[in-house]
């Protein structure tokens, strides 16, 4: 049966179908699913960045081992894969691409974006890396900073810990917060030197 | 057989992708490559058995860090990749 | 060309998914646009997902499903059709769904 030739959608209402009738997974696993891919989105990266921003100890503990300091906020990565976050520093720029597949951490920041899973990144990113972030993004890394390229293509998923922009002293969480995009935490891009 | 961080270690020059259908992770520019291990990340079920529901030893997986000019000359100098490599494609370099 | 200027996609081992540095995609369009996943996206998904909690579908079966399209098809197809083709692929390996089965519910 030759699966790439048959009309997708048909294919999906068919198969499902078959699994549902069959019994062997219900309707209310596959909402309750979709539920959980929704409640995760990448203000959730954000809040555990600005927490580490603001709390010394607590961005000790998440960049030791993310998953359990996650947790502590209240966000539960019950069943997904262990999850890694590398820090940016003045040193080290990471941006994070999975050049066999598009393993991304889903769990915490929802459905990959497009790009991530695209082939002009998956290739790029290890090849050229400089110049696709300036290219496609305009970010720029000093030469003097190392650009640290992570192919997650096993069993953890990684996010960046962008570094945080100056004058940005005395603010809350939620403020820091509002100030980190999905392209930070991929390293593609990064916050301004200062606000 | 363990990898300390630090130790310096040579990604096996193998292709199990000639022999059959095969699910690898380790991607193919880092075969036959030298790098160092940064640390060990725990030990989980070879992927390559579980992908064909085969019973899965549990091997110990590492990040290794690759000068990225060695193996492309026009990626900057200093600059490198960080991989997750399990612990039987590795071997003292 | 020396053996060791050769580019490391030139090696004869090389899948089409080992896509790291491969030229022929280097300056492939990358769509950075936010776009919402579709209805088909989200069932897609969704019954992955169960598959793996019931232990019918681990991420290794699923990615070695998809590593198996034609590089053809891999390329053709979107990303979720990508994971409904390696899905169906394993599950009827498993004899969770049966040809006959996928074929009746088709017709």
């Amino acid at each position: 049966m030759n699966l790439a030739e048959l009309d997708s959608d048909k294919l999906l209402a068919a198969f499902r179908g078959l699994l549902l009738s069959k019994g062997v997974l219900a309707e209310e696993e596959l909402s309750r699913s979709s539920a959980a891919m929704d409640a995760a989105s990448p203000a959730r990266g954000a809040a555990v960045v600005a927490k580490a921003w603001v709390d010394a100890d607590y961005r000790a503990r998440l960049l030791d081992n993310a998953t359990p300091a996650i947790e502590e906020m209240g966000i539960y990565l019950t069943g997904a894969p262990p999850l890694g976050v590398l820090e940016n520093t003045p040193d080290v720029h990471n941006i994070i691409v999975c050049t066999l597949c598009s393993c991304y951490p889903r769990m915490l920041l929802g459905y990959p974006p497009l790009w991530y899973k695209s082939a002009g990144y998956r290739s790029r990113a290890v090849r050229d890396p400089r110049g696709l972030l300036r290219e496609e993004w305009g970010t720029i890394i000093p030469a003097e900073t190392k650009v640290r390229v992570l192919d997650s293509t096993a069993d953890y998923r990684w996010m960046v810990l962008p570094r945080r922009p100056k004058g940005t002293e005395g603010w809350s969480e939620e403020k820091l917060a509002g100030l980190v995009r999905e392209t930070d935490l991929i390293g593609v891009t990064v916050l301004p030197e200062a606000v | 057989m363990s990898f300390a961080p630090g130790t310096r270690v040579r990604v096996r020059d193998a292709w199990p992708e000639l022999e059959g259908p095969a699910h690898i992770r380790t991607p193919h520019y880092v075969r036959g490559r030298t790098g160092t291990v940064l640390k060990r990340l725990g030990a989980f079920r070879n992927p390559e058995d579980l992908a064909f529901a085969r019973p899965a030893a549990t091997i110990p997986l590492y990040h290794v860090a690759f000068e990225q000019a060695e193996i492309w000359p026009e990626n900057a100098p200093g600059d490198e990749f960080l991989i997750e490599i399990y612990e039987h494609w590795l071997e003292a370099a | 060309m020396p053996p060791e200027t050769a580019l490391p996609e030139t090696a004869p081992g090389r899948s089409h998914h080992d896509m790291g540095g491969v030229t022929q995609f280097l300056c492939a369009p990358i769509d950075k646009e936010h776009h919402e996943l579709t209805r088909f996206d989200r069932q897609v998904d969704a019954l992955r997902q169960v598959l793996a909690i019931h232990g019918l579908f681990s991420t290794d079966e699923m990615r070695r499903g998809i590593e198996s399209l034609p590089a053809e098809v891999y390329d053709a197809s979107s990303y979720y059709q990508r994971w409904l083709f390696s899905m169906v692929k394993v599950m009827l390996e498993k004899g969770v769904v049966t040809e006959d089965e996928l074929r009746s519910a088709l017709a």
